[in-house]
């Protein structure tokens, strides 16, 4: 994981995921909703992920596995992040 | 032929706070243009504390599907009342989709919002328990 990405991910938990412990306790594998991380705060958490990354998750990402943990919010956006095909890119990126 | 059920919570301030950080990101990505229509206060504004007892009939829903790791868009699962007041519940695309192939053949729901919560309760007859 890069480790500018994973800062900036624990930074908008701490912001917006309402977590009942320091964000800074639990590991990258650590399971975000046993954390006590809320469905509706999950929601907060993907807005303000595109916010800070500048962009957009698919469809077909909304799913509880993408945002359970750091490490599998950091793939998510690395596979955006680096999306080619010009349909997963940045926010605008899009044909 | 059986019953499902799920039921859900949501606290209505976390739904003000979405409104008020993230606005129509938030709002667009979440409700159906009609629940935004439905859910407006007298001046307009929109109305935490019905958008959040849609939003808990939505996360009931998806506990009623027996969500594991599918994409289920907020969008696809619509939730209205009547001039009376009944709610009842409405699905497209991806939540559609799912809903009959998990053997879902009639959905009922009921919301409530009173104090800092807002609650919602899905029920479905299915074909057969999966």
């Amino acid at each position: 994981m890069n480790g500018d990405t994973g800062t900036v991910i624990r930074r908008v938990l701490r912001e917006h995921a309402r977590l009942p412990v320091d964000v800074d306790t639990l590991s990258d594998d650590a399971d975000l909703f046993a954390a006590g991380m809320t469905s509706h705060a999950s929601v907060n958490l993907m807005l303000a992920l595109e916010d800070a990354f500048d962009l957009e998750f698919p469809d077909r990402m909304l799913t509880r596995g993408v945002f359970d943990s750091v490490a599998s919010i950091a793939a998510a956006i690395d596979e955006l992040t680096t999306a080619t095909d010009g349909t997963l890119g940045p926010r605008g990126s899009g044909p | 032929m059986g019953l499902r059920v799920g039921i859900d919570l949501v606290s209505i301030d976390s739904v003000e706070e979405s409104i008020r950080v993230h606005s129509t990101h938030y709002l667009g990505r979440v409700f159906t243009s009609r629940e935004l229509r439905d859910c407006r206060s007298p001046g307009g504004a929109p109305d935490a504390r019905r958008l959040a007892a849609r939003f808990a009939a939505k996360e009931a829903l998806l506990k009623v599907l027996r969500v594991d790791d599918e994409a289920v868009p907020w969008q696809t699962i619509g939730v209205s009342a009547d001039r009376m007041g009944r709610p009842s519940i409405e699905l497209t695309g991806v939540a559609d989709e799912l809903a009959r192939r998990r053997g879902v053949e009639a959905l009922d729901v009921s919301f409530t919002h009173e104090g800092p919560f807002a609650a919602a309760i899905v029920v479905a007859q299915v074909r057969e328990a999966r």
